[in-house]
């Protein structure tokens, strides 16, 4: 079994470190357990079963680190590992940016550990993927899927003696309906902690709608529209934009680096209405209670009211700068408000409904300008009806723009970046003058 | 189960642990082969129809510097099994990292548990290509000097003096690595093939920054280098490698100290370069950039399980549906275009002897004189084009993922007519010329794509009128390569390649080369990306 309780955790890492000869020593052990399943054509394609455990050991002579990792763990083995690392930390030049390790902090414990998600098995995770399936057979239409879940550690424990441990489970699902002819395509995807919140059928049954809905779809001209984002894609969008990192805003070379020098650190960046932070207690988006770096994580508001209230200092930096360390967002919340989608569609006189957002590259970074493509049900709204399904378009837009003309916020939910499957807590939200450059073919 | 016994197995000396030292010597194949004939034998009398076992250890090596700093030195290393098998006509699936006897069985036991779950879901049977078994074989990354027997200290100086070149020139900052990357693969199948392979990839880079203040802005330029399928000789550089021009490029050997003195200069002139007017342009493509429109709208579109469905939930279907392959007249591009499938080129990414099925690599058409005539396929899918074999482009990343169809490298044969970049430029009116790659992104079904650069030269009457930003072109595939009219000759060939191509669900990274000459493409539209926040 990969997953070590927190008591067994300690005992390696102390065996660990008992090996170490450096002036610093730093050891950290993840694993995971867990499986998935991928269905494509109404049929399983692929499936697995893993569990992994690896170890890191980092040793540092003055300001020479090194690090080497493993995944074996007899005796000889972490031996090895310890000596491999202060080889490799004598034969490095001195880091004149690394910073001495930190001693003992008493983390509390996070609530991201669930056991439903822990007792999943192969016969559970088939018995929720037959659920998805009976409603795309049922619509004669042609499912692809994927489910995972985990159940994960991580513990860190350097010669200061910080001791850290973090146990936690997460599941996702995503399902892609297609009708035979190629011609339409609806998408759903989901994320929890608990596994008992996952309702495939229900999910595969908004995705099928969505797909018997966007059959027929017209070209319109590209150009300035207002959008609804519904949280899937406003997700995908928005995640590109939570690097909120001092050191790259001071150096002038981040969207947060203001013009002149300095950052935008207290200035109005967005519309008032955005509210962005971090919460590791957030019983819908946990998140572990320790940063990589060994700080404690606690709740930090990013952005208030639409100024940057915060930016993140790596120990390094910090010190440099003379200001406390704050580690980067461990989860990402954004306030929303009380309308539904369909609320914000029934307040729109003319604009597109996005469904989905697709392959999103940053083009420039400086204005955060992405690209990108909308996927899986766009359709036309015009007096506050949707009024037909409309084929993509590619956009090209910032979302520091976006949220700068923003309109509305729906209600906040659970949703997952379609790239990272990252979980984030985001709201539905309506922005005008989206732009969008080209059509697109694709369904 | 608590640590102990997962880190004490007690197993006799054919099933120990073995050393992470003993294993960069290389695990003795008589070992790796008992250990596989466990896992096939439990799985077969567990009531599997096939198997296959695979024993990887993969080996990382990060160097990382900043400036005059050196950020990180890490070696990785993972080592486990992972065990495929079918049962009841479906894949089952399971990996660990307890390399015992004991975890070979238990492992082998939980794959078939895992396809019989799942074959009562239904669904059409499995049908594999035949294959026949090679007995016990090995294939090693041509190479002359291995990257992980290359002194840390060589890689740093080789780094530190190249940032070093960039800072004296003005820089504000720069950032460089050098990664490594030893995949050692053991494959062993029901079928009879016992296959060891040592392969080798090794990827230098850097990112150059120059900015201006006062106008709060900021410009980088990346390395113009090539991850390769090479040994540390890729930075041995010769100068009959070097391709000189506008700034130079590297073909099998890589200058990254002259590299980092033309990047430093340009950094700074993309900084006044004169924004791009929007609108049509005739533009020329350098194979540093041009690797990566092959990768994205040639490439992704001919993966058959694309075509097929089974990546319709991520990565999307394709519009080289089979129709129009069937049909053997679908223009995909002009008759200047051939394209093949290769995973046998030298120095290449995706070179490996055997794919991670137990398939011997080989080369294909996929487009033939523009037209659609192939696909990339595996075992399970080779019935479906009436191929009677595979085509060899099954791969993990890991021993802990499943081995699925992957792109070979990629590429645009040289056009057949002499021609070199400077005769291809004179016949350009209004043009770009671009070189290195920069943004991209492409629908689902890679009809329409956009594309960035490193460095865009505006090509007027013929001559290079000097550097433009803010570039990027947006096309529709079919349309982009029925426009590509020439494609210089074999002396300007150049590999690019994806370090890291993404794909699957859970998400697997894949390296992959792309080959080409320099190639014109008439009409483009080009748009203007700059824009403004706050």
């Amino acid at each position: 079994m990969p997953i070590l309780n927190k008591e067994e955790a300690h005992a390696l890492l102390k065996k660990v470190l008992a090996y170490s000869k450096a002036e610093e020593c730093e050891v950290t052990l993840n694993g995971s357990e867990g499986g998935n399943i991928r269905y494509a054509l109404n049929a399983v394609s692929t499936a697995g079963d893993i569990s992994t455990i690896g170890l890191a050991v980092t040793s540092v002579f003055g300001k020479k680190a090194g690090t080497t990792t493993i995944d074996e763990f007899d005796d000889a083995a972490l031996e090895r590992v310890v000596r491999r690392s202060e080889e490799l930390a004598q034969l490095a030049p001195a880091n004149p940016e690394y910073m001495p390790m930190l001693g003992p902090h008493d983390f509390p414990d996070s609530i991201t550990y669930n056991a439903n998600t822990a007792g999943m098995t192969p016969d559970s995770r088939a018995e929720l993927v037959a659920k998805s399936l009976s409603v795309t057979k049922e619509a004669k239409l042609t499912a692809a899927g994927f489910l995972e879940n985990s159940t994960s550690f991580n513990a860190m424990m350097n010669s200061k003696g910080l001791f850290a441990y973090n146990k936690g489970n997460d599941v996702t699902f995503s399902v892609t309906t297609r009708n035979e002819a190629g011609t339409a395509s609806g998408y759903a995807a989901k994320g929890f902690t608990d596994v008992k919140k996952l309702d495939t059928f229900t999910a595969t049954k908004v995705a099928a709608g969505k797909c018997q809905s966007s059959s027929g779809a017209k070209a319109i001209e590209p150009g300035k529209y207002t959008v609804i984002l519904e949280p899937v894609a406003a997700t995908y969008m928005l995640e590109n934009m939570f690097r909120f990192d001092a050191r790259s805003a001071e150096e002038g070379r981040s969207f947060l680096s203001k013009k002149g020098g300095g950052t935008r650190l207290g200035e109005q960046l967005l519309d008032s209405k955005v509210n962005i932070y971090s919460d590791p207690f957030n019983p819908e988006l946990p998140s572990s209670t320790w940063s990589g770096d060994g700080l404690p994580r606690e709740k930090t508001m990013w952005i208030d009211k639409g100024v940057v209230k915060n930016l993140s200092y790596s120990r390094y930096w910090a010190d440099k700068k003379g200001v406390k360390p704050m580690p980067g967002p461990g989860n990402i919340i954004m306030d929303g408000g009380d309308a539904s989608i369909e609320d914000l569609i029934k307040s729109t006189e003319r604009g597109i409904l996005v469904s989905r957002l697709w392959y999103i590259r940053m083009v420039d970074p400086q204005s955060l300008l992405l690209t990108g493509l909308t996927r899986d049900g766009t359709f036309y709204i015009e007096n506050g009806k949707i009024k037909f399904p409309v084929k993509n378009f590619r956009f090209n837009e910032s979302p520091v723009i976006m949220l700068n003309n923003l309109e509305a916020l729906g209600k906040q939910e659970r949703s997952i970046s379609v790239e990272s499957y990252r979980s984030y807590l985001i709201p539905p939200m309506k922005i005008r003058d989206f732009t969008f450059s080209s059509l697109s073919d694709a369904v | 189960m608590g640590a102990g016994a997962m880190m004490l197995p007690g197993m006799n000396a054919l099933g120990k642990t073995i050393d992470p030292l003993q294993a960069l010597e290389g695990v003795d194949v008589k070992i790796k082969k008992e250990l596989a004939d466990v896992a096939l034998n439990t799985a077969k009398s567990n009531g599997a129809s096939y198997a296959d076992v695979r024993i990887g250890r993969y080996l990382n090596q990060f160097v990382v510097t900043r400036e005059n700093k050196v950020l990180n030195v890490a070696n990785t290393e993972s080592y486990g099994i992972g065990i495929r098998v079918i049962a009841n006509g479906c894949w089952g699936f399971a990996a660990t990292n307890d390399v015992t006897k004991e975890g070979m069985a238990k492992t082998a036991l939980k794959a078939v548990a895992v396809a019989k779950a799942n074959a009562k879901i239904g669904g059409a049977p499995v049908q594999l290509a035949p294959q026949k078994g090679y007995g016990e074989v090995n294939w090693k990354t041509p190479l002359t000097k291995n990257a992980f027997e290359v002194p840390i200290k060589e890689k740093v100086d080789l780094l530190l003096n190249a940032n070093g070149v960039a800072m004296a020139g003005g820089a504000n900052f720069v950032n460089s690595i050098m990664f490594a990357v030893n995949e050692q693969k053991y494959f062993a199948s029901t079928d009879g093939s016992y296959i060891d392979q040592d392969v080798h990839r090794l990827y230098p880079s850097f990112t150059v920054t120059k900015i201006d203040p006062t106008a709060g802005s900021f410009e980088t330029r990346r390395s113009l280098s090539s991850p390769v399928g090479m040994g540390y000789e890729y930075l041995d550089p010769l100068e009959s490698e070097k391709v000189l021009g506008v700034t130079t490029r590297y073909k099998k050997r890589y200058d990254m100290i002259e590299d980092m003195k033309f990047a430093t200069k340009q950094a700074g002139e993309k900084l006044k370069a004169k924004s791009v007017e929007p609108g049509k342009y005739d533009l020329v493509l350098d194979p540093s950039h041009l690797w990566l429109t092959i990768h994205e709208s040639v490439g992704h579109p001919t993966e058959l399980d694309r075509v097929l469905g089974y990546e319709a939930n991520f990565a999307g279907t394709s519009f080289l549906t089979l129709d129009k392959w069937k049909s053997g007249k679908f223009n995909f591009g002009s008759k200047a275009v051939n394209i093949v499938g290769d995973k046998t080129q030298v120095g290449s990414l995706g070179a490996v002897g055997y794919d991670d099925e137990g398939v011997k690599c080989k080369k294909w058409d996929i487009i033939k004189d523009g037209v659609l005539v192939n696909y990339q396929a595996i075992r399970d899918q080779a019935h479906i084009i009436g191929l009677n074999e595979s085509q060899g482009c099954c791969y993990s990343q890991s021993w802990q993922d499943v081995q699925f169809q992957r792109m070979p490298n990629v590429s645009l044969q040289p056009g057949k007519t002499p021609l070199s970049v400077d005769e291809m430029i004179k016949n350009v009116e209004k043009g770009v010329y671009i070189i290195g790659d920069g943004s991209f992104s492409i629908d689902q079904q890679r009809y329409n794509f956009q594309f960035g650069g490193q460095l865009f030269y505006e090509i007027k009457e013929g001559k290079i009128a000097g550097m433009l930003n803010d570039v990027a072109y947006q096309a529709n595939t079919q349309e982009f390569w029925n426009s590509c009219t020439q494609v210089c000759d074999e002396r300007d060939y150049r590999l690019g390649g994806a370090f890291n191509d993404g794909k699957g669900q859970p998400a697997q990274s894949s390296a992959v080369s792309h080959g080409a000459s320099t190639a014109l493409f008439k009409g483009v539209n080009v748009i203007n990306t700059k824009r403004k926040i706050g």
